[in-house]
């Protein structure tokens, strides 16, 4: 028995280094090109540290990183709060019968619509409102579609729950609050996590809702609008030193928490 | 449940404030193509005017259209446009008309420049380049050399595989419209037509539809000819001189890339002071030197050193030459429709 | 007895619904639904309900609206040139998302097996290549797969010596491009669905004497099925809106319903029929969402 799940392990442990193999791939090409001298992809010039230093000096893609941050986490946040809320709420009104259908179907309307049509009506709407463009009309833009995105991956955490343990909970005596913290948020954090990642992916790559709902100028320009303007003279690699800043910041950050994370939890 | 609530309205007007604190403080929103203008230009033209740029970056000019469209022209002072688009906006109504008095340095423009179809007088637009298209070519590799747009559409066996061409509209268009004797600007339907089907057999024969790469695949020799605007192909011959640029024996179109002054805009003024230092000889003139783009301005290219010219022999085309070439306009809703449909028929086509 | 006494669970077509008295809570169900589809209401239906209406007027002479009642947008949308594309695009997004979701699962089900202290880790790591920005992962790719790149350099040095294979600028390196972008997302929506299935309920299986892939096929699989009908859907959306993809990797020989719709609203800057092509998409998606809706809800159902 012990045998079997182990050769079912090992083929699933493979099948996962594959898979982060073929992702990191072209991940390791954009790397090795911030360090090539020429700037051409197709000639090597020989190792190079001068796009790190013309990035440092780039102060339009470094205040662009900076916005496409605040953008995401901004749009994250909102996000994952009202899609879960809204997961919870379309879950807790379910009773079993096949009518969800439609419901389902519709939450995911903001996920099929086409991004210029999307990032047209926004404009519009806003324009038509007299709303001033900036940074804020691309964090509501983006919240749009993420909510939908949070909210499924939620749902999917959510079916086959046993909400007899909330109840539990509050027989017991706690308030609402307490319950909702302590026993329902543990229980689906995995797929607020997951619904929050994926969010916040999307937001960070995100080029045309933003180019048509940013205020005009550098303060409200982020990342994917300033990378997609540079590819009319091509990409330089300035762009793949700061990608590759990006991952060694977040690994940096991430192998920190985990050292910070060590103690085993009481409950799982 | 309050305190969490709490928590939320906390969270998002803290993002919300984070975010509505970019608003912009310069005096002027300018929006250009990428690396088009010197990276210094707008801190010499703060310290010599005092007025705050702000620079916004647009990949097509299809996109600022789209923009400027929807917020007619709102939160945009001076935007870079080729000469089809600035002509639409001012039909639209969306342009201020430019004062001569507060541009004088307009002196500086070849007579030529001040004639041009779109724009005769430079009443609502002020050139900032132009050029033409044409074939580019590994010369070490392509022998003889190109004459003619069919060797473009209908490449050889030796070259099948190895081409490029454009893939915006008017030029992808327009070369095969060339190619037939036909204008650049036609609007009658079976041309179109026409167009469309040679262009869907030229699809089975070349390498790829391409506006940006084409000329690291000509150094690299990926391919070896390629459909190009002049100064793209200067980028390849600074690669690999064996690079070279050829206007083919049909003709070609002249393009012109404009500034446009936005009639929303608050701060004319400084717009006009802006263009004015625009076409000033020693600031124009780093176009040339650097972006190797023809520029319409009489001063700053006679200022071009010998060897420049020698290295990048299509920067000496004369204003006349270009000037004998079609000019590029508006087409009208009809037209461009059908010539979208084209394309899209194009693009759609079964290899 | 307490307030919310536990009701005796429901059977209904075989499966088993816990019912709790916060079902029927629906003051609770609609605070929480609020926020939610308010921000949806103002901020996704108005601003559609706006182009919508641009669907149904005529485009202006020069780009703008002319606001004159038409049917023609969309009776020009019933066209065989963007029913083909509509199809090939369909094509395209099916073969990606089959491949995301064969090779995702395994990967996503890998995850969820490890120790929940790695599980972020690795999730993280899933996700990590996908902040560098879409536009230059794409250009790696180009650098990988063109004639003079990688791939063909290195079958060269192992011995290969014809023509350098042309994997660029076909349908299988769109579907290639778009497979890398978008499994993160189903590997993301699987997870989340087969990480609630934990370690008791393999060793529960075990122990009653089911085989590893009974266990998997009779328990686990039925029990991810929202996860993988969730990023099924996420991969085939995200593939047929896409026009990046198809444009670089595909040469501009490729035209998927994102460029179409892209050069509608930006090229031909026809904005009602870019509109009225647009919502076409949407509602035969909406149909499509719906089928697949069913279906998921028939396969949930974990009839042994």
């Amino acid at each position: 028995m012990s045998q079997s799940r182990s050769v079912s392990g090992t083929v699933l442990s493979t099948h996962l280094g594959l898979v982060y193999a073929f992702l990191y791939v072209p991940i390791l090409v954009l790397i090795l090109l911030s360090f090539n001298k020429s700037g051409l992809p197709t000639a090597w010039g020989g190792v190079s540290l001068k796009w790190y230093v013309a990035l440092a000096h780039n102060s339009a893609i470094l205040s662009a990183a900076l916005n496409t941050l605040i953008v995401a986490l901004s749009a994250t946040f909102i996000a994952c709060v009202l899609g879960t809320f809204l997961a919870l709420g379309i879950e807790l009104r379910r009773k079993g019968n096949d009518k969800g259908q439609v419901v389902d179907t519709l939450l995911m309307a903001p996920m099929i619509i086409p991004d210029i049509v999307l990032a047209i009506a926004l404009l519009s709407f806003f324009n038509l409102l007299k709303v001033g463009l900036g940074l804020h009309s691309i964090i509501i833009s983006h919240a749009v579609f993420n909510i939908a995105f949070v909210c499924a991956v939620v749902r999917t955490r959510l079916k086959h729950f046993d909400y007899s343990i909330l109840e539990a909970s509050i027989d017991l005596g706690a308030s609402w609050a307490t319950t909702f913290r302590r026993v329902l948020l543990p229980a689906i954090f995995p797929g607020v996590l997951a619904g929050g990642l994926l969010s916040f992916t999307l937001s960070v790559d995100e080029f045309i809702i933003a180019f048509f709902n940013s205020g005009s100028g550098q303060a409200s320009t982020t990342l994917p609008m300033q990378i997609y303007a540079m590819i009319r003279f091509g990409v330089t690699p300035e762009i793949n030193a700061l990608a590759t800043l990006v991952m060694l910041v977040s690994i940096t950050a991430l192998l920190a928490s985990q050292r910070l994370n060590k103690a085993p939890r009481t409950h799982e | 449940m309050r305190k969490l609530k709490g928590l939320m309205c906390l969270g998002l007007s803290v993002s919300l404030a984070i975010a509505s604190q970019a608003a912009s403080a310069k005096d002027m929103v300018i929006s250009i193509w990428d690396g088009y203008m010197a990276p210094d230009a707008l801190d010499k033209f703060k310290a010599a005017s005092g007025v705050d740029i702000d620079k916004a970056l647009h990949a097509t000019n299809e996109e600022i259209m789209g923009k400027l469209m929807a917020s007619g022209g709102e939160g945009y002072d001076v935007v870079f446009v080729s000469s089809p688009f600035a002509e639409v906006l001012h039909k639209q109504g969306l342009l201020a008309d430019i004062d001569p008095v507060k541009v004088p340095n307009l002196k500086n423009l070849y007579p030529e420049a001040t004639q041009l179809e779109y724009d005769p007088g430079n009443h609502f637009s002020v050139p900032y380049t132009w050029g033409t298209t044409g074939i580019c070519y590994r010369s070490d590799k392509v022998t003889p050399a190109p004459t003619s747009w069919n060797e473009l559409l209908n490449p050889s066996d030796a070259l099948k595989g190895k081409v490029t061409m454009l893939a915006t509209d008017r030029w992808m268009l327009g070369a095969a419209f060339l190619a037939k004797g036909w204008s650049v600007n036609d609007n009658d339907a079976s041309h179109v037509a026409a167009v469309r089907d040679q262009l869907i057999a030229t699809k089975k024969r070349i390498l790829a539809f391409d506006d940006t790469t084409f000329y690291s695949k000509l150094a690299s020799g990926e391919s070896l000819m390629a459909h190009a605007w002049d100064g793209w192909c200067n980028y390849g011959t600074q690669a690999n001189a064996a690079i070279k640029f050829v206007v083919p024996k049909e003709g070609s179109d002249l393009w012109v890339d404009t500034m446009v002054v936005l009639k929303s805009s608050k701060h004319q003024e400084e717009a006009f002071k802006f263009l004015n230092f625009m076409l000033a000889k020693e600031n124009h003139v780093w176009v040339a030197e650097n972006i190797l783009y023809k520029i319409p301005n009489q001063a700053a290219m006679a200022g071009l050193s010998a060897d420049l010219l020698k290295q990048y022999p299509n920067l000496t085309i004369a204003p006349s030459e270009l000037l004998k070439m079609e000019q590029l306009r508006d087409l009208g809703g009809t037209t461009q429709k059908a010539y979208t449909r084209a394309v899209t028929e194009i693009m759609a086509a079964q290899n | 007895m307490p307030r919310h006494a536990r009701k005796p669970p429901l059977f209904r077509g075989g499966r088993i619904w816990v019912m709790s008295a916060l079902h029927a809570d629906r003051r609770l169900s609609a605070w929480l639904l609020a926020p939610g589809f308010g921000w949806l209401l103002i901020f996704l239906v108005v601003p559609c309900i706006l182009v919508l209406v641009y669907s149904f007027v005529e485009r202006g002479a020069y780009g703008g609206i002319d606001w004159l009642f038409t049917w023609e947008n969309y009776q020009r949308a019933f066209d065989p040139l963007y029913l083909g594309i509509l199809l090939k695009s369909a094509k395209i997004a099916g073969l990606a998302t089959l491949f995301a979701v064969l090779i995702g699962y395994p990967a996503a089900y890998a995850i969820a097996r490890a120790p929940r202290r790695h599980q972020a880790v690795f999730l993280f790591l899933v996700m990590l290549p996908f902040w560098s920005n879409y536009l230059i992962r794409t250009y790696a790719w180009i650098v990988l797969l063109n004639r003079e790149g990688l791939i063909n350099r290195m079958l060269q040095l192992f011995g290969y010596s014809g023509e350098p294979i042309s994997l660029l600028y076909t349908e299988a390196s769109v579907v290639l491009g778009l497979v890398y972008n978008y499994i993160p997302f189903v590997i993301l929506a699987i997870f989340s669905s087969l990480s609630r299935i934990n370690n008791e309920l393999w060793d529960a299986s075990k122990d009653l004497g089911a085989s590893g892939w009974m266990t998997f096929r009779r328990i686990i699989l039925p029990l991810s099925v929202p996860g993988v009908a969730a990023g099924a859907v996420f991969v085939f959306v995200l593939s047929i809106g896409n026009f990046i993809t198809a444009d670089l990797l595909g040469g501009k020989q490729v035209q998927m319903v994102g460029n179409l719709i892209y050069s509608q609203f930006l090229t031909a800057r026809d904005w009602p029929f870019g509109a009225a092509l647009s919502f076409f998409l949407i509602a035969i998606m909406l149909i499509l969402l719906f089928v697949q809706a069913l279906v998921a809800r028939r396969a949930e159902g974990g009839r042994a």
